[in-house]
């Protein structure tokens, strides 16, 4: 165990189950303490979740297209939610269509996330970014 | 000669007396007085016990054991304080409805000074302090213990939030010579809700300290203890009921439904997952044993706050009457009518429908509908109670009603409400003796006597000869 907290789940309408239980499986081997919201879920699913854990990154997937609609206003409410300078990671399909990923990775900076992954993109990287973001010692 | 256990009920209007011969497993006599809280809790007592004298004979049973429940003088009154309102708030909330308490108000986040000012006008019994799962937050939790510590000196505080967060909340409580009392976390992890600690806590503090700020201290002099609250007895016969004991298999998934004259309570015994496939458990997880408590849901007291709830138009789905609100504002300002007129009966069982079913409604899970591009998808919040086994009634206007079948109809799932996840083919079931909390108190010694009678009163329901 790292003592680091990553609160990871599936935002909007999208029901894809298996990337979260594998990210929930691969981030608990890294050593992380994983709260896993699972599908479905709002916005506010994964800001309580990160409120009462003190968690240190919200990992959220989107695999339907729909992640840019959803994720409006997630970091101001995470702000307002006392959550000041939580990590956010995004990542999956997040967008629909054949899109220049610099484009995409921009928008989703402004919408105030810390890293975005694009397609096909495996969770080792993701954890090394995580290592790094969070000052892990390997 | 038989030995017999004395169980009573020190209730908000009646002091109630069971004696119970625990060998033949049957009811020997019952009685009531008004309770006396003012004066000498016993003066009731003493009342009813005489009463009970004179139906039974004292050469035939030896009362061995008096164990007592109570709901008097205002209850066990609670305030609980959490960080997420969804989350710990909710969590510390149920833990303390199935303690059996009343809880007066929540609160989230930091509590503000006039948040404190409120709760010093409450006059409350215990104050549960919960925040942050194992690990998770500490800030506000340290925050709210320093406050508390600052402005309760003299009421108990049962600690029960973020375990890494206990250390540092003891050190403060000791500066301050605090009150405390520290068990689990009420919800250890995210979602994950653990009540049980906290009911023990409740209890234990309910039975030193509360009894004898409400003036009952006299009692113990007599009886061999007040056990609990009187709804914490309910549940806890509930319980046995359901489940059954060491020995004996329960009769499986029940809710227990008791109308009184200022609250309605509902009681489920049910783990509640989803009886269909396919559907998404979102939210906090449910305890088995859950009791939520309706306090704008009652016969007399609160007549008027019902007719708030549900309006002119639903009391005259059952019942076509055009001076309604005057009815329900006599009721409430006479807590102790009972009606003798076959038009007063029909209110009454007009207004306890509205309850029945207004209270099972908040009461049970729902679904949610969410439409994606893979199509419907459900989401279930709360208990599915679709396959419950049993209704079971209790509490004056159920007992005494002639049709108590009827009202608890009022419960049942509907399709007209298709996402309310009500039972849909229970057996309806009262308890006419008015036994259940005495079972509650009588299931600590001796649960599969308990058990064997709740099961020839109420669900065979054997007649007392």
């Amino acid at each position: 165990m790292n003592g680091k907290t990553i609160v990871i789940g599936v935002i909007g309408s999208d029901v894809h189950a298996v990337g979260n239980k594998i990210i929930d499986y691969a981030l608990t081997n890294a050593g992380f303490n994983v709260v896993n919201v699972g599908v479905l879920s709002t916005q506010e699913d994964f800001i309580n979740a990160a409120v009462e854990t003190n968690a240190d990154c919200i990992l959220i997937s989107s695999l339907y297209g729909h992640g840019e609609l959803d994720c409006q206003g997630i970091r101001e409410k995470c702000d307002e939610a006392g959550l000041k300078d939580i990590l956010l990671y995004i990542g999956g399909n997040i967008v629909v269509g054949k899109q220049d990923f610099k484009d995409v990775e921009e928008r989703f900076k402004k919408l105030g996330f810390n890293r975005v992954y694009p397609p096909g993109v495996k969770i080792e990287a993701g954890i090394e970014d995580l290592k790094k973001d969070l000052e892990i010692k390997q | 000669m038989n030995e017999g256990y004395l169980l009573i009920d020190f209730g908000s209007t009646y002091t109630k007396l069971t004696l119970v011969d625990i060998k033949q497993e049957l009811i020997i006599a019952t009685s009531k007085a008004i309770t006396t809280v003012e004066t000498n809790i016993m003066d009731g007592f003493n009342k009813a016990f005489h009463l009970l004298k004179q139906k039974y004979d004292e050469k035939e049973i030896k009362i061995i054991k008096k164990l007592a429940c109570s709901s008097a003088a205002g209850g066990l009154k609670m305030v609980t304080i959490g960080l997420v309102p969804e989350l710990t708030v909710e969590a510390g909330k149920r833990a303390a409805l199935g303690a059996g308490a009343r809880v007066l108000k929540t609160y989230s986040y930091e509590i503000t000074s006039d948040e404190i000012n409120e709760i010093k006008q409450m006059q409350v019994d215990i104050i549960l302090l919960s925040g942050g799962t194992d690990g998770g937050n500490k800030e506000i939790i340290i925050h709210n213990a320093e406050k508390i510590a600052k402005h309760f000196q003299s009421i108990p505080i049962i600690l029960a939030g973020n375990k890494c967060a206990h250390d540092e909340i003891r050190e403060i409580f000791n500066t301050h010579k605090i009150k405390y009392q520290v068990t689990q976390n009420v919800m250890p992890r995210l979602n994950e809700i653990n009540v049980l600690p906290v009911r023990e806590k409740i209890r234990e503090l309910f039975m030193k300290n509360i009894i004898r700020s409400k003036g009952m201290d006299h009692a113990e002099d007599f009886i061999d203890g007040i056990l609990m609250p009187t709804p914490a007895a309910v549940l806890k016969a509930s319980e046995i009921l359901s489940k059954g004991t060491d020995k004996q298999d329960g009769i499986g998934d029940l809710i227990v439904v008791d109308i009184g004259g200022a609250t309605t309570d509902v009681h489920s015994l049910a783990d509640g997952y989803p009886t269909k496939a396919g559907i998404n458990l979102k939210g906090l997880k449910e305890p088995f044993a859950k009791r939520t408590v309706e306090g704008d849901l009652g016969m007399r007291y609160s007549a008027l706050a019902l007719l708030e709830a549900s309006g002119e138009k639903m009391i005259k789905d059952y019942l076509s009457l055009e001076n309604i609100k005057e009815k329900c504002s006599f009721l409430h300002q006479h807590i102790n009518f009972v009606p003798k007129k076959e038009e007063d009966i029909a209110f009454d069982e007009a207004l306890a429908k509205v309850a029945t079913k207004l209270a099972i409604n908040r009461h049970v899970g729902h679904i949610e509908i969410a439409y994606t591009p893979l199509g419907e998808v459900y989401n279930q919040y709360g208990k599915d109670l679709l396959e419950v086994n049993y209704i079971i009634g209790t509490g004056g206007v159920l007992v005494h009603s002639r049709n108590p079948d009827d009202i608890l109809k009022e419960g049942l799932f509907s399709k007209q409400e298709p996402t309310l996840l009500k039972p849909k083919n229970p057996m309806f079931k009262i308890d006419k003796q008015y036994i259940l909390s005495a079972m509650g108190l009588l299931a600590y010694d001796l649960p599969d006597c308990a058990y064997r009678m709740m099961k020839k009163y109420i669900i065979d329901k054997w007649e007392d000869s």
